[in-house]
């Protein structure tokens, strides 16, 4: 008898909590906001991407609400920190989905991250735009994800038409241990023979080395070396510069649109100068033409930031600026976060000026960037400069 | 040819000379306790990033880098006498583990205290290259080889000629004798902590501005003072210091000789090979398993 009355009791209890809820609920159907979710490496090797990138979403999303906020709602951030490890980025992501019920995802700082939730957003059918480099990103085409950054076969590119137009041909490769180092330097010696370019010489060094004077005694001791190209990020670049100006290599030294912050220049110093490397226009901002379109939001977005947060900005939280305000452009135009439509319409972004260039998405290209796109700059005086 | 073989070994001997310093710590407190220190490392990291800070605030390096070295050694002396020592009795993996979670709380906290970001250290005199025989050494490199060299003079002093040294010593050979004989064992395991994290520190702050510095710089930098402390034969200060300078010599030769893709893989097989004919590493104490 007690136990059945007791559950009776029970009942009634869970009755009376439903119709609490239910009440609760029908009075914020009206203004429920709208779920921005995202994972982002903020601690963790991958912490110099995710923390701006981090900081870049909490301060747009506090400016777009205070504006009015989307439709009429306003927007909320569910960010979780994967702290670069895929396995986590793939718990947080579950999380997302299926508790917090995102409307889109806008994260995923690295590569192996990205790659690691993909198979969960297709599945849930749900737009994710992802803020990592890799061209296996978005190609083969995947319904559901986007990407904001260039992709490393796009800085391979632009760095060998640069080296064409300097008439150099036989370059030697530097990379270092990562994901990206080694996409990329995959990417390079894919494109080469497209430009006319010999990779003569293909040194790596591992994660934590101090010291790669080793390998560019190697690279200096190969004949015919005309230019260096070292595709990596992190503190590797910094001192491969450092020790490349060390032993005494004369020949151009290239880096990667991976070590595009003035961090770089810090950590290299005076060793930096005369390096080139493809960066967005974000960098340069100040140095912009007054007629460059891309200046209005590559200047905003930098105030922005640097008012806010008293540092100096970097592409990296750049991308999430993009990411962010692609999301709702899309969610203004499908008017409404119908998940289908949104994605329809996030494919059917054209002509939209980011901090990275203009994103021309289309069914076949998820993200939307052209060589355009990267500026090839170069270290002078401890800042950069475009190069004419 | 021949300044090609220099410029490997110059360069092999100053990464050596760090990671001497580094396996010198992990002997020290190996010698006191039995235990390997996996915080080694988080040391090398607080004595880079505390002098990045003390001269961002305007300090000299004569006054920044003994109050970093002092820093480290406090957090030293703290872990040994709030995690390890209440931990007194437990086993030896017990207390390792205790190690790995204090390197992974250090870490953390350096992200809380610092940030995330890579910072570089002015080097101490300059950073015009030296040319030597066709190859170039960095001022940089020649404060790392002779810092090592005196810090390596003043601990064989300090073993050989001290009181302290020696009841430090006297603890590593038999702890149970060495407390019946009078000498305060806590207090010797409590000390070696403060020492080998003033240790780690110094290495740290040397290779700062070759290098440039992060909160996860120990990571690696430990790794790799681990295995030289290992090549040399754990305990061994002789050991530590042929260990370190050996692996450095064998990465930089294999990275310019062989394969730099290989390079760290042919000096692990290298350690295996020595560990597989002499256990106990090339100056290791022979003899059974200590208790």
């Amino acid at each position: 008898m007690k136990p059945m009355q007791s559950r009776n009791n029970f009942k009634r209890g869970l009755a009376a909590v439903a119709a609490t809820f239910a009440l609760i609920a029908g009075a914020a159907v009206a203004q429920e906001p709208i779920k921005i979710g995202s994972f982002l490496s903020v601690t963790g090797g991958a912490a110099f991407l995710g923390d701006p990138e981090q900081k870049t979403l909490e301060l747009y999303v506090g400016k777009i609400n205070a504006a009015g906020g989307v439709l009429g709602r306003k927007l909320q951030l569910v960010a979780y920190d994967s702290a670069g490890d895929a396995e986590k980025a793939r718990t947080f992501t579950k999380r997302l989905i299926e508790q917090d019920k995102v409307d889109v995802i806008v994260g995923g700082s690295t590569t192996g991250e990205t790659m690691a939730v993909i198979p969960l957003v297709e599945a849930a059918q749900i737009p994710f735009i992802s803020l990592a480099g890799a061209v296996v990103i978005i190609e083969p085409v995947k319904k559901w994800v986007f990407k904001m950054p260039h992709t490393d076969r796009m800085a391979c590119e632009k760095i060998f038409i640069d080296m064409q137009s300097r008439k150099f041909s036989k370059v030697a490769l530097i990379s270092g241990p990562g994901g990206f180092d080694k996409s990329m330097r995959g990417q390079c010696l894919d494109v080469a023979k497209k430009y006319g370019i010999d990779v003569i010489a293909d040194e790596t060094y591992g994660a934590g080395d101090t010291d790669m004077t080793a390998q560019l005694t190697k690279i200096k001791n190969t004949a015919g070396v005309q230019a260096v190209l070292n595709a990596g990020f992190g503190q590797g670049p910094a001192i491969v510069t450092k020790n490349y100006r060390q032993i005494g290599v004369t020949v151009p030294l290239y880096q990667s649109h991976g070590v595009a912050s003035k961090d770089f220049i810090k950590l290299a110093g005076a060793a930096a100068e005369g390096v080139r490397l493809p960066a967005a226009a974000l960098l340069v901002a100040d140095s912009l033409p007054q007629s460059d379109p891309q200046r209005a939001v590559v200047v905003g977005y930098t105030k922005e930031y640097e008012s806010h947060f008293k540092s100096e900005v970097s592409t990296f939280g750049g991308h999430a600026y993009d990411g962010l305000m692609i999301a709702v452009e899309a969610i203004k135009k499908a008017g409404s976060t119908d998940k289908a439509k949104v994605r329809d319409a996030i494919e059917g972004i054209r002509g939209f000026m980011g901090t990275a260039g203009v994103f021309n998405m289309s069914p076949t290209d998820h993200m939307g960037l052209d060589l355009s796109a990267f500026r090839m700059l170069e270290v002078k005086g401890g800042n950069w400069t475009l190069v004419k | 040819m021949s300044a090609q073989f220099t410029q490997y070994l110059l360069t092999g001997l100053t990464v050596g000379a760090i990671y001497a310093l580094v396996a010198l710590g992990f002997s020290i407190i190996f010698n006191a306790s039995n235990v390997i220190n996996f915080a080694q490392g988080e040391f090398v990291m607080i004595g880079g990033m505390a002098t990045v800070s003390l001269i961002a605030v305007g300090l000299p390096y004569l006054l920044a880098i003994p109050l970093a070295v002092a820093a480290a050694a406090l957090v030293g002396l703290a872990l040994e006498k709030f995690a390890v020592e209440p931990a007194r009795g437990a086993s030896v993996v017990t207390l390792i583990i205790i190690t790995i979670g204090a390197s992974i709380f250090l870490r953390g906290l350096a992200t809380i205290i610092w940030d995330k970001r890579f910072h570089a250290l002015k080097p101490f005199t300059g950073d015009a290259p030296i040319t030597i025989a066709g190859a170039t050494i960095l001022p940089q490199s020649l404060w790392v080889l002779g810092v090592t060299l005196a810090v390596v003079l003043a601990l064989s002093w300090f073993f050989g000629r001290t009181l302290l040294g020696k009841a430090m010593l006297a603890t590593s050979h038999n702890r149970l004798a060495a407390q019946l004989a009078g000498i305060n064992v806590r207090m010797v395991l409590f000390l070696s902590f403060g020492l080998s994290a003033a240790l780690g520190a110094v290495a740290g702050i040397l290779i700062a501005p070759i290098t440039t510095t992060s909160y996860d710089v120990g990571v690696m930098l430990g790794l790799k003072g681990f295995a030289a402390a290992m090549l040399g034969g754990m305990g061994s200060g002789v050991g530590a210091v042929v260990g370190g300078i050996a692996l450095g010599i064998t990465e930089t030769m294999s990275a310019g000789y062989l394969s730099s893709a290989y390079k760290d893989a042919i000096a692990f097989v290298i350690i295996l090979a020595v560990l597989f004919f002499m256990p106990s590493g090339l100056f290791g104490k022979r003899g059974g398993e200590r208790v």
